[in-house]
């Protein structure tokens, strides 16, 4: 990242106060991996650095002002329309049942290299969104147990919610398994 | 003397579904068993894809909303609910008090069917016939009523961004209050068949337990996690439409087994009916049929009227209509549908009445024009009848959204079943397939 970048990161910081502890406490604690920040219409999101995901998610799921026990969501989305680089985010949305509140996390990740890690280590059902997550946008998830696709079947050629795919694609009936 | 040690035995495949009575056609279980005891399993979903994500990127905002029918199909409305609530937040706009009001009418009387189609089904699959028939008979009560409002019984389509497609009909109320007379008897009924019921206790008690520090683990929400004996409950966590106005109990058991998945769910039938018989109390007063010189006017005689051209004071007359689209509907459109141009179409009769009601539907029904959110991204969560139901909708500030992604309650469930089934036999596999009510349709999206 260069230094102008980091500027521009450190311009969108949120006021710290009681109402965002989250993004506060993560401001503090991690200040390099985190890339920008927002509240827009309410929902408290964060950018982070790919390699730095898996030890944000521990201090956001163990720290007890914060406490994020539940992954509800995981998903991706391609940018490649919108022109943003990197091309592709994945996007976890985490809820705290002890305090009652939400959090978006958002890892973009390059188009040459689309990995990051895995969170099968801290929430079970990271497992399936992985999977899916993988099926639909062809990342890859370091550290997963058995990455496999979910909804579309093994002879599936391609990653169709790439933006890149086209909508009335047809892909030939596969033979019968033996 | 019999030496056991030099018995070989080993384990067997099976395959469970997709073309099994009990696995509703769209799910394969593998299990490994030894003898009757499930060693390990693998699920393979997905027979019932057909690409919502991806088609809902090439439709416009309303567009959406038939294809949100059909992932939970048994209560569509909640889907509907929450798309338009994500859109809606996306635009930041609010729906006026009444609208709100009636989708959460709507929504609970989905979320009884809902619960009616899964305890009454899953109860068949134990071989308990009579309480499906009797269920899906309170069932049957509830769709004409909705019927009656959407006029369509199953892929309904009913809200619009900023509203509703139409008003409550007349007389509803009371067709409420009948209806539910009804369901209130059918469920003392099945309570009395099942609950206490020895054959149907002993196949569902301590049958498919999950622990609460795995159900938080595997993101559970809704009856299922209730059942663990956590009250999450997203109208109560973060109420959303007027659910904030309105007294209702959260149920929870603290076994996690089916028979607590299947008391919770009896119980929050019994919630969703004083939510509909509250929200009925409370809903402000609907159109006062009057117009501007205090006199009613039906709407053939509109009809007529503009028939011949003389539409000049139409503008002003607040007309008597059955809520749809024949003849007039101006009065019922402003209860319902949010005050916003850019985004709710107008009433009929503006937009055959007059030139500002026509340009103003034909910029909402233009290609490259039509509803255009802000560039941003919302999540909204609804309480589905399964658990939470998120919808994470990417702007890109077209007419179409960038991404939508459904956060489907019972892919969670369903994620979960090796670990509820493992250590079980065959037979169990079945009651907590069924406590889990796992719809395809949202699953495999």
């Amino acid at each position: 990242m260069s230094p102008e970048q980091q500027n521009n990161a450190q311009a969108q910081l949120p006021q710290v106060d009681g109402e965002r502890p989250a993004l506060g406490r993560l401001h503090q604690q991690f200040p390099e991996a985190i890339l920008a920040s927002h509240s827009y219409r309410g929902d408290d999101t964060i950018s982070v650095a790919g390699d730095s995901l898996l030890p944000i998610m521990q201090f956001l799921r163990e720290t007890p002002e914060l406490s994020f026990e539940t992954l509800m969501d995981l998903t991706a989305v391609d940018y490649l329309k919108m022109g943003k680089s990197p091309r592709f985010e994945v996007v976890y949305h985490l809820y705290s049942l002890t305090h009652n509140h939400r959090l978006r996390v958002k890892v973009p990740l390059p188009e040459d290299l689309p990995e990051v890690d895995s969170l099968t280590s801290l929430w079970k059902i990271a497992d399936w969104y992985e999977r899916e997550v993988w099926d639909m946008f062809g990342i890859k998830f370091r550290g997963h147990p058995d990455l496999r696709r979910l909804l579309m079947y093994e002879e599936f050629e391609g990653h169709p919610l790439r933006k890149d795919y086209p909508k009335s694609r047809r892909q030939p009936i596969v033979a019968q398994r033996t | 003397m019999r030496v056991k040690s030099e018995t070989v035995t080993e384990t067997m495949m099976l395959n469970m579904g997709p073309s099994h009575p009990a696995m509703h056609g769209v799910i394969r279980i593998i299990l490994e068993l030894d003898g009757e005891n499930v060693v390990d399993s693998d699920i393979e979903i997905g027979y019932l894809h057909r690409a919502f994500e991806k088609e809902a990127e090439n439709a416009t905002y309303n567009q959406v909303f038939p294809y949100t029918d059909r992932l939970n199909y048994v209560s569509p409305v909640i889907n509907n609910v929450g798309y338009a609530l994500a859109v809606e937040k996306l635009l930041g706009i609010e729906v006026t008090e009444r609208c709100k009001y009636i989708r959460v009418i709507m929504s609970e009387i989905s979320r009884i069917c809902d619960h009616l189609t899964c305890v009454g089904a899953s109860a068949m699959e134990l071989g308990a016939m009579t309480a499906f028939l009797y269920m899906i008979k309170a069932r049957e009560f509830l769709w004409e009523l909705l019927e009656q409002v959407t006029g369509a019984r199953l892929t309904i389509a009913y809200c619009r961004v900023g509203g509703v497609k139409a008003d409550l009909p007349e007389n509803f109320e009371q067709e409420v209050t009948e209806r539910f007379v009804e369901v209130r008897k059918v469920l003392n009924e099945v309570h009395g068949l099942l609950t206490k019921n020895r054959i149907f206790v002993d196949r569902v008690d301590g049958v498919g337990v999950i622990s609460k520090e795995d159900a938080i683990s595997f993101a559970f929400t809704g009856p299922m996690l209730r059942a663990c004996g956590i009250p999450y409950d997203v109208r109560r966590n973060h109420p959303y439409l007027t659910y904030d106005q309105i007294d209702f109990d959260v149920p929870t058991e603290t076994t996690g087994d089916c028979y607590a998945r299947y008391l919770v769910r009896m119980e929050e039938m019994e919630q969703s009916m004083r939510i509909v018989e509250q929200a009925l109390r409370k809903m402000p007063e609907g159109p006062t049929n009057v117009d501007h010189a205090g006199r009613i006017m039906q709407p053939s005689e509109m009809v007529d009227a503009a028939k011949v051209g003389k539409t000049r004071d139409m503008k002003l007359v607040q007309l008597e209509l059955s809520p749809n689209l024949e003849g007039s509907e101006r009065q019922q459109h402003q209860q319902v549908n949010a005050l916003a141009k850019n985004v709710v179409l107008p009433a009929k009769e503006d937009t055959y009445g007059n030139i500002e009601g026509l340009m103003n539907h034909f910029m909402l029904i233009m290609e490259g024009w039509g509803i255009r959110p802000p560039v941003g991204e919302v999540y909204q969560a609804v309480e589905g009848a399964n658990g939470e139901l998120g919808f994470y909708i990417v702007s890109d500030g077209t007419d179409k959204p960038y991404r939508v992604r459904v956060r489907p309650p019972c892919f969670a469930f369903t994620a979960a079943i090796p670990t509820m089934i493992k250590g079980g036999m065959v037979a169990d596999v079945v009651p907590t397939f069924g406590s889990i009510n796992m719809i395809a349709g949202e699953l495999d999206r």
